[in-house]
């Protein structure tokens, strides 16, 4: 489903974030990439979405070409793609409702089918009675659980979570982890990016560790060792 | 598609109406861009107006010799309409009518009809009043023609010598007053663009983070744009309506004022006789502004 085939990013000539990257990970696959912060986690996601490009190498979704192929070819691409960050980024000026209903609203999805399955969602992951609220009226849980629901509403194929518990408590980290298992349980692929050592060792699945830019141990049923 | 369209303007209402500071903000620098933009258009017709009043008062005036038949100078009269295209009308005084002029001027000064009194005979000459529609030069080219031509033996004087300096400051200064105020009307016009241009620069400054997001998403480039510029277009007809209405209560009510400095020039029938045109310049030019502005701030953005 995604491949890395050598790749390489360096920003400016002393700054080499990834150096000759390369990992394939299958359909339906839960795989825990770590390595410290700075390690080149965050690039490898600014990548595979095609926000930025590689200095070197090639990154396939479901055999495309991330940097090869057109605006519009890349924006369904993303489309397939649920994204969940540490910082949430979720559209301040838009109501929960508002903030899962615009990803549907972005595919062109029927008003019918919007009004259906945005509380639908939002009742899953416990923010039905806060419909009308706004990002900032949320505390940090429920402000991770609206970005994991605006990742999911579209049903993408793959959910990239970066970093999702780096704001949570102990109780909010176990419920987020919880959802993206349940999520991997449904068939889906899940990508999760962190530094969280107790989290990854609990999971007990692939874990592929960066180091200063270089992929150092992939392994399946890995543990977080640094 | 009709349903981007629906949802894109949906977005725009909602945006426009959650940041009423920034909203209010950037409809009132646009009205004081657009209140600039208008002033400057009243501000060229009363120049043109004084002008036109100017040039309305310029005449030559052809003194012929006492002993000129009436016969005679009308032919001339005919055959100096045929000089140039621009004279635009050559007006025939005899004797009596200008005896007739000065004592009706001068009815209540007693020096200068006693003075007439005391002279005993009519003391005027007969004379031909010549109006162009041009600019001091093709007068001075028309008393030029009058002293040389075939009429130089009947024309006892031309006057326009006389008069020429003044012809020519007065014109130099409403040229200058009308340069000077169009440039520096065009200087204000600019400084109140790059206001706009920074205030809905600082509105859109605080999506820039949320426009990152929606590239995430998915969102195509004008599905991110689109509800900026119909944001920008709805701070440019807001901005319309309330110029269109400061328009009419500022010529209705400094009509009366204006017309003691300016007489016969009514800017409130102006403006209402052109108000299609006020009204057309003033949407497309806040319309226009809003929209372009917002349009180049967010395609910097998308491109980041």
């Amino acid at each position: 489903m995604i491949k890395f085939n050598k790749v390489t990013k360096v920003y400016h000539p002393e700054d080499l974030v990834l150096k000759d990257v390369s990992f394939e990970i299958k359909e339906g696959e839960f795989v825990s990439i770590v390595g410290k912060s700075g390690a080149g986690k965050t690039t490898l996601t600014r990548l595979l979405l095609g926000l930025e490009e590689p200095t070197s190498g090639h990154i396939f979704f479901e055999g495309a070409d991330i940097h090869a192929i057109n605006l519009s070819q890349l924006q369904n691409i993303r489309r397939k793609i649920g994204v969940v960050y540490q910082d949430y980024k979720l559209l301040p000026q838009k109501t929960v409702y508002e903030n899962v209903a615009y990803v549907m609203e972005v595919e062109g999805k029927e008003n019918k089918e919007i009004l259906s399955e945005v509380p639908k969602v939002l009742e899953i992951i416990g923010l039905k009675n806060k419909l009308k609220n706004f990002p900032k009226e949320l505390s940090g849980g429920e402000q991770q659980r609206l970005a994991v629901a605006r990742a999911l509403v579209n049903h993408p194929s793959l959910i990239i979570a970066d970093e999702p518990t780096g704001n949570l408590d102990p109780y909010n980290t176990y419920e987020v982890v919880s959802l993206l298992q349940k999520i991997n349980n449904a068939g889906k692929t899940v990508i999760l990016l962190t530094h969280d050592r107790e989290v990854v060792n609990k999971l007990g699945k692939r874990v592929i560790t960066i180091d200063k830019g270089r992929v150092i141990r992939d392994e399946e049923e890995g543990r977080f060792i640094i | 598609m009709l349903t981007n369209f629906k949802r894109i303007f949906k977005f725009a209402i909602n945006d426009f109406s959650r940041n009423k500071g920034i909203s209010v903000a950037a409809v009132f620098v646009l009205i004081v861009t657009i209140m600039l933009a208008t002033s400057l258009l009243f501000f060229q017709a009363a120049t043109n107006f004084l002008i036109l009043q100017i040039q309305e008062k310029i005449d030559i005036t052809a003194y012929f010799r006492e002993d000129v038949e009436e016969e005679d100078i009308l032919k001339a009269r005919d055959e100096i309409l045929k000089i140039s295209p621009d004279i635009k009308n050559v007006e025939y005084v005899s004797k009596d009518q200008a005896m007739q002029i000065f004592t009706e001027n001068h009815k209540n000064d007693d020096v200068f009809l006693k003075a007439l009194e005391e002279v005993g005979t009519n003391p005027f000459l007969p004379s031909l009043n010549i109006k162009t529609s041009g600019d001091p030069a093709q007068y001075q080219e028309i008393a030029n023609i009058l002293q040389a031509s075939e009429f130089g033996e009947i024309i006892d004087r031309v006057d326009f010598s006389q008069k020429k300096n003044t012809i020519e400051k007065i014109f130099s200064i409403t040229s200058n007053v009308n340069n000077s105020g169009l440039l520096l009307s065009l200087i204000l016009v600019i400084v109140a663009v790059l206001v706009v241009f920074s205030t809905i620069k600082l509105a859109i400054d605080g999506s820039k983070e949320e426009i990152g997001t929606m590239k995430i998403v998915g969102a195509s480039n004008w599905f991110i744009r689109g509800p900026f510029i119909v944001q920008g277009a709805i701070y440019g007809f807001l901005a319309f309506l309330v110029c269109i209405l400061i328009s009419f209560l500022l010529t209705y009510f400094i009509n009366q004022k204006l017309e003691a400095v300016l007489p016969g020039f009514n800017i409130f029938n102006y403006f209402l006789n052109n108000f299609w045109f006020f009204a057309l310049i003033q949407l497309i030019f806040g319309v226009g502004l809003g929209v372009s502005s917002s349009f180049i701030v967010v395609r910097r953005y998308l491109n980041v």
